[in-house]
C-alpha cells in the first residue's frame, strides 16, 4: 500500500514530523503512478481488445496485431445478415420499461421507508433485503411455469416483470439512503404550505433527488441489459432473444463466429457505456448514500 | 403539520417507542380505522413493490417449496402437446429430495467451491478496490483519467466482458497465451483445466467487481471529515496509523454493507460462470446456482423437483448468513 511507502522515503530536513497526507516523495509518486497505470491498463485492456478485434476480418480474429486490414465487415454482417437488430430491439423494449417502472416504484418505496414509520415497515425492509438474495435457481422453474400459464413466455412483458424483482429491492434501498440525506425540514415546509405527502414527494423531493434517481435508473438499466439466466430460459426462438441470449448463439460449442460476436458486443457495450457516462457523475454520491445509510 | 398524514421521522420515533411497549394512548375511533388514516399514504407508496414482489417472488417461492417435495420432472409435469393437455402426474415424496441431495457428495463439493469462490472474489475485489480508492483519494495528476479507466469494466455489460475474456483466454490463439509465449512460457489451458478454470473465473469476477468496490470506497473515504486527519497529523500519527485508526473505522459502515451485498451477488453470480465455462470442465467451476440451473434447463430429462430443492437449500444458506451478518453488525451498534 502506497501510504506505507510514503513514510519510508526519508527526507532529512523533516526528520521528526511524519509526512502529511498531501505530501509525498518523488519515489512514492512514481510508485503510485506506476501502480495506477498498471491497474488502469488491466481495466481497459479487455474492452479495448474487444473493440480492436471487431474491426478485424473474421479470419484474423485471433491475430495479435492491432489492426492490419481495417474493416467494418463484421458490423455490416451482424446488422444486415443476422437477427441482431431484433435482439437489440427486444432488449431496448425490455430495458426501457424496466428502467422507467423500476425507478418510479423504487423511489416511492424508498421515500415511504425513509420518511414514514408505519406498521409493516421493518418486515418490508427485510423483504427487500431477502429478495436480493433470491438465487435464480429457486424462482426460475415456478416463474417459468407461471409465465407459461399466463402466456408471457417469449414476451418482453414477462422479462420486465422478472427484472423488476431483481432491480427494485436494491434500488429502493439506494433511494432510501438518498432520501435520508435530504433534510426532513423540506418536507415539513411543504406540509406547512398545504401539500399532501404525495405532493411533497413529487414536487419537492423528487427534483432534489435527481442524482439518486440517475443512479437507480442506471442500475435498473444495467440489470435488464446484462441479465443472462432468465433471458436464456424464458426467451426462445432466434427472433425472440434479447442481447444476452442472442450473443450466445454466435459462440457456442458448435460455432465460433468471433467476428460477429465482437462487433455486436461493441454495439451492445456502447449505449451502456454512454448511459454510464451520464450516471457516473452522480454514481459515487448516490451509491454511497445508499450504502452508508442502509 | 397535520398529524394524521404520516409523520416526520422525529415524531414517529416517539410514537414507535410508545407502541413498542404495547400501551396505546386513547383509542377513540377504532384502532384499525386510525391506523388506516394515519398510514395509508405510506402503504399506497409501497403497494406497487409489495404487489410485484408478492406475485413474482412470493408465489414462485411457495410453488418452488412445494415442487421441492415432489418428484416433478420434464416427463410428468403438465404439458401441452398440440391440442392435447397432459395433466401432471408427479406426486409428493416428502423430504426425499433433500435427503438425497444432502447425503450426496455433489452438493458438498459444489458448496465448498461456492464458498471458496465467494470468499476469494469478495476478499480480492474489496482489497483491490480499497487500495485503489486510497490511492485515488488524494491530490494526484491525472486523477480523473485514472478514475475513468478504472471504472470502465463496470460500464461494459457483464456478459459482454465475459465473452471478451473468453476471447483472451482462448488456449491456442488467445492474447494471454500469445503474450506468455512471447515470454517463453508454455500456453496455459485457462478454461480447460479444472484448477486454471477456477482461477480464470475468479479473475474475471474480480475484474468485474473491483470498480464497484472502488467507487463505494472512494465515496466512503470522501465522507470522512478531513479535520480528523489534520488532528491526527498534529498529534504526530504517521500514515499507517492514520489509515488504521481513522480510515478503517470511518469506512466500516460502507464497507460492511458493500461486503454483504457483493457477497450475496457473488454467491449467486450466474453469468460469469455460465458464459465463461458453462460450469466446466466437468463440473469443476459449477457453483450452487449454476448447478441448480443446469438441473432444470440443461440436463435431460429436466429435473424440476431436484432443482427446486437445490434452490431452497441455497436460499436457506443465504438467509442464515445474512441474519448472522446483520446480527453481528447490530452488536456493533448499528440498527435501522
Amino acid at each position: 500500500m502506497v501510504t506505507t511507502v510514503e513514510t519510508k522515503g526519508t527526507t532529512p530536513a523533516k526528520k521528526r514530523r511524519p509526512r502529511g497526507r498531501e505530501e509525498r516523495g518523488p519515489l512514492a509518486s512514481v510508485a503510485l503512478h506506476v501502480t495506477l497505470l498498471l491497474a488502469s491498463a488491466i481495466a481497459v485492456l479487455p474492452p479495448l481488445w474487444l473493440l480492436v478485434t471487431s474491426f478485424k476480418p473474421q479470419s484474423e480474429a485471433f491475430s495479435t496485431d492491432l489492426v492490419k486490414d481495417f474493416t467494418f465487415g463484421n458490423y455490416d454482417h451482424v446488422l444486415n445478415d443476422t437477427e441482431f437488430p431484433n435482439w437489440l430491439l427486444n432488449s431496448l423494449i425490455v430495458v426501457g420499461l424496466t428502467t422507467v417502472i423500476g425507478v418510479f416504484i423504487s423511489a416511492t418505496t424508498g421515500y415511504a421507508v425513509s420518511r414514514f414509520r408505519f406498521p409493516g415497515m421493518r418486515p418490508l425492509m427485510w423483504l427487500l433485503l431477502i429478495t436480493q438474495m433470491f438465487p435464480v435457481a429457486v424462482l426460475i422453474v415456478p416463474l417459468y411455469n407461471l409465465l407459461a400459464s399466463l402466456g408471457l413466455l417469449n414476451q418482453p412483458v414477462g422479462l420486465v416483470v422478472t427484472y423488476l424483482t431483481i432491480a427494485v429491492p436494491f434500488c429502493a434501498w439506494m433511494m432510501k439512503g438518498y432520501f435520508d440525506t435530504i433534510p426532513v425540514e423540506i418536507d415539513e415546509a411543504g406540509r406547512v404550505d398545504g401539500l399532501n405527502p404525495f405532493g411533497t414527494f413529487w414536487r419537492l423531493i423528487v427534483p432534489l433527488a435527481k442524482p439518486g434517481l440517475a443512479v437507480t435508473g442506471f442500475y435498473s438499466f444495467i440489470t435488464g441489459w446484462a441479465e443472462v439466466a432468465y433471458a436464456s430460459a424464458f426467451m426462445t426462438g432466434e427472433e425472440n432473444l434479447t442481447l444476452a441470449g442472442g450473443l450466445q448463439t454466435f459462440v457456442n460449442q458448435y460455432t465460433s463466429d468471433w467476428g460477429s460476436l465482437t462487433a455486436s458486443a461493441v454495439i451492445v457495450a456502447v449505449p451502456a457505456a454512454v448511459i454510464f457516462g451520464f450516471a457516473q457523475r452522480h454514481l459515487v454520491s448516490g451509491l454511497t448514500a445508499g450504502a452508508t445509510k442502509s | 403539520m397535520a398529524v394524521e398524514t404520516g409523520q416526520s421521522v422525529v415524531k414517529a420515533a416517539d410514537v414507535q417507542s410508545i407502541r413498542g411497549r404495547g400501551h396505546r394512548p386513547g383509542k377513540k375511533p377504532g384502532r384499525l380505522r386510525r391506523t388506516l388514516t394515519t398510514h395509508w399514504y405510506a402503504w399506497a407508496m409501497v403497494a406497487p413493490v409489495v404487489t410485484v414482489i408478492g406475485v413474482i417472488v412470493g408465489y414462485p417461492l411457495v410453488r418452488g417449496l412445494y415442487l421441492s417435495t415432489t418428484n416433478a420432472n420434464e416427463a410428468n409435469v403438465e404439458r401441452h402437446i398440440g391440442v392435447n393437455d397432459i395433466p401432471a402426474t408427479y406426486e409428493s415424496v416428502g423430504l426425499d429430495n433433500y435427503q438425497a441431495i444432502l447425503s450426496d457428495g455433489v452438493f458438498w463439493d459444489r458448496l465448498s467451491w461456492t464458498v471458496v469462490w465467494t470468499v476469494s472474489c469478495v476478499a480480492l475485489s474489496f482489497t483491490l478496490g480499497l487500495a485503489l480508492a486510497t490511492m485515488l483519494n488524494r491530490k494526484l495528476a491525472g486523477r480523473s483519467f485514472y478514475r475513468m479507466a478504472l471504472i470502465l469494466p463496470w460500464a461494459v455489460p457483464a456478459f459482454v466482458s465475459v465473452f471478451t475474456w473468453r476471447l483472451l483466454f482462448n488456449e491456442k490463439k488467445g492474447l494471454l497465451n500469445k503474450i506468455l509465449e512471447g515470454g517463453g512460457i508454455d500456453a496455459i489451458p485457462w478454461l480447460n483445466d479444472p484448477t486454471w478454470a477456477k482461477i480464470s473465473v475468479i479473475t474475471v469476477n474480480v475484474w468485474l467487481g473491483v470498480p464497484f468496490m472502488l467507487v463505494a470506497m472512494l465515496g466512503g473515504l470522501q465522507s470522512i471529515p478531513g479535520e480528523l486527519y489534520e488532528a491526527a497529523e498534529m498529534d504526530g500519527a504517521n500514515a499507517w496509523q492514520r489509515f488504521r485508526h481513522i480510515t478503517l473505522p470511518g469506512l466500516r459502515t460502507v464497507a460492511s454493507t458493500v461486503i454483504l451485498i457483493s457477497g450475496i451477488w457473488t454467491f449467486n453470480m450466474f453469468p460469469v460462470i455460465f458464459l465463461l465455462t458453462r460450469g466446466g470442465p466437468g463440473d469443476a467451476t459449477e457453483i450452487l446456482v449454476t448447478y441448480a440451473y443446469r438441473l432444470s434447463f440443461v440436463v435431460s430429462p429436466r429435473d424440476f423437483a431436484g432443482s427446486a430443492a437445490w434452490g431452497v437449500l441455497i436460499l436457506a444458506l443465504l438467509s442464515i448468513i445474512a441474519v448472522a451478518y446483520r446480527r453481528a453488525l447490530r452488536k456493533q451498534g448499528e440498527v435501522w
